[in-house]
């Protein structure tokens, strides 16, 4: 176990691991996506009260769950970074924040369009919809900081600590409309309590949830590839990689 | 794990779970504040201040809402079946407002005790179903019932602990 998370902080093996990984994810993630939207959006029945516009809920939720999701990641890559110096958990923190701001952003329009024609009105400053708004702020910030320092290792200190502060802000997203009255409804769907909608509506609710799931590892793989190639370009090993011969590299450097 | 790592975890998960008391202080300091709207047991108990804006949510009350053929005026109660509240408005109504839906009411209290409304926003529930669904639930006798004992629950809750006190809106 411990030289399995041992072998998984080097970039190195990192690089050789994910690229066996990576297919799988790509195929089950454009598998799940495409089944889930044709039968979510064609024929899924539509709601007794909402008609078809309640087919948004294929896209929101999902965008929703992510948005979530990627931050504790990201949170969790940090605090990994900061405690035990492992570079490829900052690199992964590094590429997942543009994606996680991505899907913060789709949860919010979605939900905003949905609102429009459900509630009455497109954006109101409930406590649901504020603290997902908050959400896209502190990946912004997150991504910011990352720009704004020159030295590398002062930007990936700052992003995690933001991250890992800014992760407080989860459980409040997910119980405010359990704590306080708000405009948006509780939740539909739920990892622990039964769904409170019917399985033909559901199921492909569970697969567009699980395809973005696999989207999110696959282009995070991906990214990790491109940001480690990018941060080890003068490594013997990525040399050798790019120009496919043995590269001589000086005593010091070669460490 | 060495002693230097140990203790920048402490010192990371010390620092974090203080920014969450800090943050989880500030929440329930402003718990009121937070709600969106006053529900009608807390504008009948005198927590919402009058002829200023506020915002008011509950239940359309069953067989409560009357409009004028002659305009777009429309009264309706709000309840949250524990309390009433008396809704004037006038405008256009969100597609889902109907009797037994949930409503969000943006508007002044007046000294009459009614509120004049300027907007009104439906709220839904978190149950999705098919329409057949609906109807074959309805033929067996579904109805607000279900949202009634939930409230009743609510309401004996309520009263158990005491309406949070509105402090400025």
């Amino acid at each position: 176990m411990w030289a399995f998370i041992h072998k998984l902080g080097s970039p190195k093996w990192f690089y050789g691991i994910s690229a066996k990984l990576q297919p799988w994810f790509w195929a089950a993630a454009a598998l799940l996506i495409v089944t889930g939207s044709l039968w979510g959006l064609a024929f899924a029945p539509a709601d007794y009260q909402q008609g078809n516009s309640f087919r948004i809920i294929y896209v929101h939720v999902p965008a929703a769950f992510l948005a979530q999701s990627i931050f504790i990641a990201m949170a969790v890559s940090g605090l990994v970074f900061m405690v035990w110096k492992i570079k490829v958990a900052d690199m992964a923190a590094a590429v997942m924040a543009p994606l996680g701001a991505a899907m913060t952003f789709v949860a919010l329009f979605s939900g905003a369009v949905w609102g429009v024609p459900t509630w009455g009105t497109w954006w109101m400053w409930d406590a649901r919809l504020t603290s997902m708004l908050i959400l896209l702020f502190l990946y912004l910030g997150v991504i910011a900081l990352r720009g704004a320092f020159t030295s590398r290792d002062s930007a990936s200190r700052a992003a995690s600590v933001l991250a890992m502060v800014g992760v407080i802000n989860i459980p409040i997203i997910k119980y405010s409309v359990d704590w306080w009255y708000t405009l948006h409804q509780p939740a539909s769907f739920t990892l622990t309590s039964r769904p409170a909608m019917p399985t033909e509506m559901w199921l492909p609710l569970v697969i567009m949830v699980l395809g973005f799931y696999c989207f999110f590892i696959a282009l995070t793989l991906m990214r990790t590839r491109s940001e480690i190639l990018r941060r080890e370009a003068n490594k013997r090993w990525v040399q050798e990689l790019v120009t496919g011969q043995v590269v001589k590299v000086p005593a010091e450097e070669a460490r | 794990m060495t002693p230097k790592r140990k203790q920048k975890l402490f010192i990371i998960l010390g620092l974090v779970s203080l920014a969450a008391i800090a943050v989880g202080l500030t929440l329930y300091a402003l718990r009121a504040n937070i709600n969106l709207f006053f529900s009608p047991v807390q504008i009948a108990q005198g927590d919402a201040p009058m002829e200023r804006q506020i915002r008011a949510g509950g239940m359309v009350k069953e067989g409560s809402v009357s409009r004028d053929p002659e305009s777009l005026d429309v009264e309706f109660v709000v309840t949250d079946y524990v309390d009433d509240l008396e809704v004037y408005y006038s405008g256009i109504l969100p597609d889902l407002f109907r009797e037994g839906q949930g409503v969000v009411v943006i508007g002044e209290l007046q000294a009459d005790g009614r509120l004049y409304a300027d907007k009104v926003l439906a709220r839904h529930d978190e149950n999705y179903m098919p329409p057949e669904v609906a109807q074959a639930l309805e033929e067996a006798g579904y109805s607000p019932a279900d949202y009634q004992a939930k409230a009743a629950e609510v309401g004996k809750r309520l009263d158990e602990e005491g309406v949070p006190q509105a402090s400025e809106y």
